[in-house]
């Protein structure tokens, strides 16, 4: 795995990303996502929002690397802050 | 009464999901992992966190390859998917015709890039070409070496001339799919060409066109090997494309670390416009 180049940081986001998948298909076996209209201009599942979210995340991310000089925490933040009210009103 | 979940199918998609991961999950993952690290060699290497991701994102250069490559894709896709349905109406539907006309127009197809660009060098000058000695009898001072339109123009016919076939024999298997009873419906009510084509050749090839838009705009978004044997990504940068920047900064100059960075904001920004059209096509066919 050496030629990989591992940090720390990488392993752990993918290591987040690999159990927000198994958490989202545990749900998913347990109680089946049904289509519905929140906010969002479209009809979504729990797996869509899910995706819009986690790429939406990315470029709250890259719009504050280039755009400020200010702490990746803060951007992290509202990002969770901004899965958690696009899951449950999108 | 209930149905039976039989989710033991899953085992047999697990060959696919091991050769994606070999051959993409694993290098994105190295792709992650060098973005965020200067390396030197394999054992000596820092982290730099996202360093690279700011000198990415704040590079002149790279704004306009990228600008450059929305303007190229947008043009390419706003030719080819009219043309490719309007060839599609157009080719022959029965007999000897249909056979001859289907193998021309996928003649483009089988040219590999290289060749392609090749081509269209020589297709392209003044003194051995075709097109340009067309164009010097026509009184244009054509030149594709030197005028930054005039090599627009040809990397853009170029791509319009490669990849409209495909457009067309994807609309071309969605119109043979078309029952004729629908063709029927609208002659008793005498529906005029136009009607025919809005109300059942168009709704009827939303699916086709679907595939066609996506694979056209992953394709010529991600385009490299004919604009480079073309023009070398000239004349000065006016059609260095983003492949074209991120391969001089990956091997030329072998800034891995940038590379990477710029790999992984070239990725999203396939991944947004990818997922936009699909989404978008597909909720203009739920509404209907």
């Amino acid at each position: 795995m050496a030629w990989m180049s591992w940090t720390l940081p990488t392993a752990a986001f993918f290591a987040g990303i690999a159990l927000i998948l198994v958490a989202m298909t545990t749900w998913q076996v347990i109680s089946p996502s049904v289509e519905r209209r929140g906010f969002l201009p479209l009809d979504t599942t729990r797996g869509d929002r899910l995706f819009i979210g986690l790429l939406t995340s990315a470029f709250i991310h890259l719009g504050f690397v280039a755009l400020s000089d200010v702490s990746l925490y803060i951007a992290t933040m509202l990002c969770v802050i901004w899965m958690i009210i696009l899951m449950r009103w999108g | 009464m209930t149905k039976v979940e039989n989710n033991k199918a899953w085992w047999l998609v697990m060959p696919v999901f091991l050769i994606v991961a070999f051959s993409a999950i694993i290098p994105l993952m190295t792709v992650v992992n060098y973005s965020v690290q200067d390396i030197f060699d394999p054992y000596t290497r820092y982290f730099v966190g996202t360093e690279w991701f700011k000198q990415v994102m704040t590079d002149s250069r790279l704004h306009d390859a990228l600008i450059r490559q929305f303007i190229y894709s947008f043009t390419i896709l706003a030719i080819e998917i009219p043309l490719g349905i309007a060839v599609a109406l157009m080719m022959p539907t029965k007999g000897r015709g249909a056979s001859l006309a289907l193998i021309l127009v996928a003649i483009p197809l089988l040219i590999p890039w290289n060749v392609v660009g090749t081509i269209w060098q020589i297709f392209g000058r003044a003194d051995i070409g075709l097109f340009g000695a067309m164009m010097a009898e026509l009184g244009i001072n054509y030149n594709y070496a030197s005028e930054p339109m005039h090599a627009w123009l040809t990397v853009v016919l170029m791509d319009v001339w490669h990849w409209t076939p495909l457009v067309a024999l994807l609309c071309y298997s969605g119109l043979r799919a078309i029952p004729e009873v629908y063709y029927q419906a609208a002659r008793i009510d005498k529906a005029s060409r136009w009607a025919v084509f809005r109300y059942i050749q168009l709704p009827k090839l939303t699916n086709v066109l679907i595939i066609g838009v996506l694979l056209r705009f992953m394709d010529s978004f991600m385009i490299y090997t004919e604009p480079f044997v073309l023009t070398g990504g000239g004349p000065g940068t006016s059609t260095t494309f983003l492949s074209q920047s991120l391969v001089q900064q990956a091997i030329g100059q072998f800034d891995l670390g940038p590379a990477a960075a710029f790999s992984l904001v070239y990725f999203l920004i396939i991944l947004l416009v990818c997922w936009v059209f699909y989404t978008t096509i597909m909720n203009m066919q739920k509404d209907k």
